[in-house]
């Protein structure tokens, strides 16, 4: 944690053993005063409400020695790689044959998809954990067309995701309509929050946007909590309905649909039906994108990410760009959002957290922002990491933010991929001294 | 009139401390350009600092106020001040000439981490300590028994909020280091050619903003009673409102914002609602972005292509 980058990479190249040691020392010493009452001292309310302590003194003293031999480990590594940029981590011609793999991985991974429910029919938590990924990766591509295709940083995506799912828990709870109703509702009404969003902040950019997309995120969650009435504030909604194919329900019953078929009822049918659902919204999402980025929203979207300025210059009006990026993105959000609550059945505020945006943000981040396919893999990866680490909860956060400092230093650009503007000139063209009034243009 | 009196009393207590975290935001965001996600999240560590300093006072025997709360207040600064400088070190200056929403994500990281290692480091669970500086003045006290009372430690966090604001004032503008800072702010290539370490004065930058948070954390700590892991991340968004309303990358506007924020705050929870104190407060970020992007004392600023 205490890593410090160098001062400057011609003292780390010519410096020996002194320097390294020295250094090593430092971080340790600012550890050692960073961690001394954090780690040092462990403070505890005890039952009558006073406050007690007790010293650690062993872990400090171990934290204080992981840092310094990592600090010497990273010194020595940095002076046997030399001062590598990011491009030359990856040797040119490992990214071809990445990109000659990455143009085979995209319909292996779909073929795989496709078939997980036949691989692991009966191991019922692959199959859960399966759905989350999915859905991960749907919300990472809808929030893709928002930051990746766009640039506009959101950091209120989950808003949009309780919007859908509080639609839907509400409308199918209190009026009793069918998922396949609320669904296009879910979506609809999240793409139309996405507008209201949208308007207020069309003339702020970068880091302002973000903020303000955050309190937006907030108000949501706030109001969901407090608005007991119709939301039920932090009980949330239970009792939400499963979703039936096209009307034929999937329970145990007469006319459900292991009944009509004459085979025999199991539970499992109905997560691979689920399974399935969110695969085919996913794939909806990725479909409707990369159609999208080929009509010439999608490419003003790219136009936008690259530079605003000369965006509005081009005569692209900025103004719809942004607010159908939001309603895109949003509706995505919202139908990912109904599918959320029609699978747990229950929702709450506690799902929509912060955390949540940061985490399918992180998603599209790590995936390279734009790309479609760096986004699947990230969510798979995230999530999966995430399922890894489950005995570890206390520690899980902590790892993802350190995570997430380390790839905005080693490749901002994502980990995976990163997705060039669709339309690019690839070289400068010198302009006929015809064209231009004086030399070149 | 005399419950007026008294949420205006509050109001600006509460603003004292926003307006405290709100100059660690508006420095950062005048000199660096980005929005300093963590500084909720320093503020909360030099809550939490000033609560263990404060704890091993005690048990050392240690029963003179004013002497537990200048330790304490010495020993939060500097420990919260290195952590600002260490945040900065490792997630922002490798990130200078990344592109442009690299910083932000990364500091979004470095608060989750600063979150989660006080989580794990002292556990979930709220710490209270008992009240430190009791007693008050009455002010007035109307027919109906409705008492306006002022406490000594509302008048503590006022004092100590302007003392500092003046300290840090003169810093800025009568010192070698003050007058770099706002070099670079001006122009950081230029700065550096004209022989400003920029790299140093954008860590002092940060070093003086966790400073000063940590002087929040421990007002906090004082006038609550009580700190948490969690506390940093509304603070800090409220924090930077401040900072946004009174104009960000100017000093006087932060504390005039942070004012505002608390006294708004405060006459919502007071009025309206307790349970819509927060949306309040977001709100009020939304709608000045969008119609005062430049704040109350802010530069308006101009987009060089």
């Amino acid at each position: 944690m205490t890593a410090l980058p160098s001062e400057t990479m011609q003292t780390s190249r010519a410096a020996g053993i002194p320097f390294i040691l020295k250094k090593a020392f430092l971080s340790a010493l600012v550890a050692l005063v960073l961690f001394s009452l954090m780690i040092g001292i462990r403070t505890e309310a005890g039952s009558d409400g006073q406050l007690t302590y007790w010293t650690r003194f062993g872990d400090l003293a171990s934290i204080v020695g992981i840092v310094f031999g990592g600090s010497i480990v990273i010194e020595l590594l940095r002076q046997w790689l030399g001062p590598t940029g990011a491009e030359k981590l990856v040797p040119p011609a490992v990214q071809r044959g990445l990109s000659r793999a990455g143009r085979l991985l995209a319909p292996a991974l779909l073929i795989f998809a496709l078939l997980v429910p036949v691989i692991f029919y009966n191991q019922r938590y692959i199959l859960d954990l399966a759905i989350l990924v999915l859905t991960y990766v749907m919300l990472g591509w809808g929030l893709n067309v928002v930051v990746g295709l766009a640039g506009l940083l959101d950091l209120g995506y989950v808003a949009f995701y309780a919007v859908g799912a509080y639609s839907y828990a509400l409308l199918a709870t209190n009026f009793g309509w069918s998922f396949w109703i609320c669904l296009p509702l879910a979506g609809i009404l999240a793409a139309f929050w996405g507008v209201m969003l949208g308007f207020p902040v069309l003339r702020l950019r970068g880091d302002y946007l973000a903020i303000v997309t955050l309190a937006f995120g907030e108000i949501i969650r706030l109001v969901i909590i407090n608005w007991q009435d119709l939301t039920g504030g932090p009980n949330g909604v239970s009792g939400i309905p499963r979703p039936t194919l096209f009307g034929i329900p999937l329970d145990n019953s007469d006319d459900g649909l292991a009944a009509k078929l004459g085979i025999e009822f199991s539970a499992t049918h109905r997560i691979i039906f689920l399974f399935y659902l969110i695969l085919a919204l996913a794939l909806l999402t990725n479909w409707v994108t990369i159609r999208l980025r080929r009509l010439p929203i999608g490419r003003a979207w790219e136009a936008l990410r690259e530079d605003e300025v000369a965006c509005r210059a081009l005569g692209i009006n900025t103004t719809t760009t942004k607010l159908t990026a939001f309603a895109t993105g949003a509706m995505f959000g919202g139908f990912a959002g109904a599918f959320f609550a029609t699978r747990q059945g229950f929702i709450s505020p506690e799902s929509f957290t912060f955390q949540e945006s940061a985490l399918v943000l992180a998603i599209v981040v790590l995936g390279g922002m734009g790309s479609q396919l760096g986004v699947a893999l990230a969510a798979l990866a995230m999530i999966g990491g995430f399922e890894l680490f489950r005995g570890l909860e206390t520690y899980r956060m902590l790892v993802f933010g350190m995570a997430m400092v380390l790839i905005m230093i080693w490749r901002p650009r994502g980990l995976i991929g990163h997705r060039a503007p669709t339309v690019y000139l690839t070289k400068a063209q010198a302009i006929s001294s015809d064209l231009v009034k004086e030399g070149h243009g | 009139m005399d419950y007026f009196a008294q949420q205006l009393i509050n109001g600006l207590v509460l603003g004292s401390i926003y307006g405290l975290i709100a100059i660690g935001y508006t420095m950062v965001y005048g000199i660096v350009g980005m929005i300093n996600f963590a500084h909720g999240d320093i503020f909360m560590i030099g809550g939490f600092i000033a609560l263990i300093t404060f704890l091993i006072l005690v048990s050392l025997g240690l029963t003179a106020v004013p002497v537990i709360l200048l330790v304490v207040l010495l020993v939060a600064m500097a420990i919260t001040a290195l952590y600002g400088w260490t945040v900065e070190r490792i997630a922002y200056r490798p990130l200078r000439h990344s592109f442009r929403l690299a910083p932000m994500l990364s500091a979004i990281g470095m608060s989750f981490v600063l979150m989660n290692y006080s989580q794990v480091a002292q556990g979930a669970r709220v710490k209270p300590i008992p009240p430190l500086i009791t007693g008050g003045h009455t002010l007035h006290e109307s027919a109906d028994g409705f008492v306006v009372q002022l406490s000594n430690v509302q008048i503590l966090v006022v004092v100590t909020t302007i003392v500092l604001l003046s300290i840090f004032t003169w810093l800025v503008s009568h010192t070698r280091l003050g007058r770099d800072m706002r070099a670079c702010e001006q122009d950081q290539t230029m700065a550096a050619l004209l022989g400003v370490d920029v790299d140093r004065t954008i860590s002092m930058t940060f070093v003086i903003g966790a400073a000063l948070a940590a002087v929040a954390g421990l007002m906090y700590l004082l006038y609550y009673g009580l700190v948490d892991f969690f506390m940093g991340f509304v603070a800090g968004i409220k924090a930077f409102t401040a900072a946004v309303l009174g104009g960000i990358g100017s000093l006087p506007g932060a504390m005039l914002g942070g004012l505002a924020i608390g006294l708004i705050e405060t006459f919502w929870s007071a009025y309206f609602s307790v349970e819509y104190k927060d949306v309040a407060a977001f709100s009020i970020l939304i709608v000045v972005l969008i119609f005062m992007p430049t704040g109350l004392l802010g530069r308006p600023e101009v987009e060089k292509v």
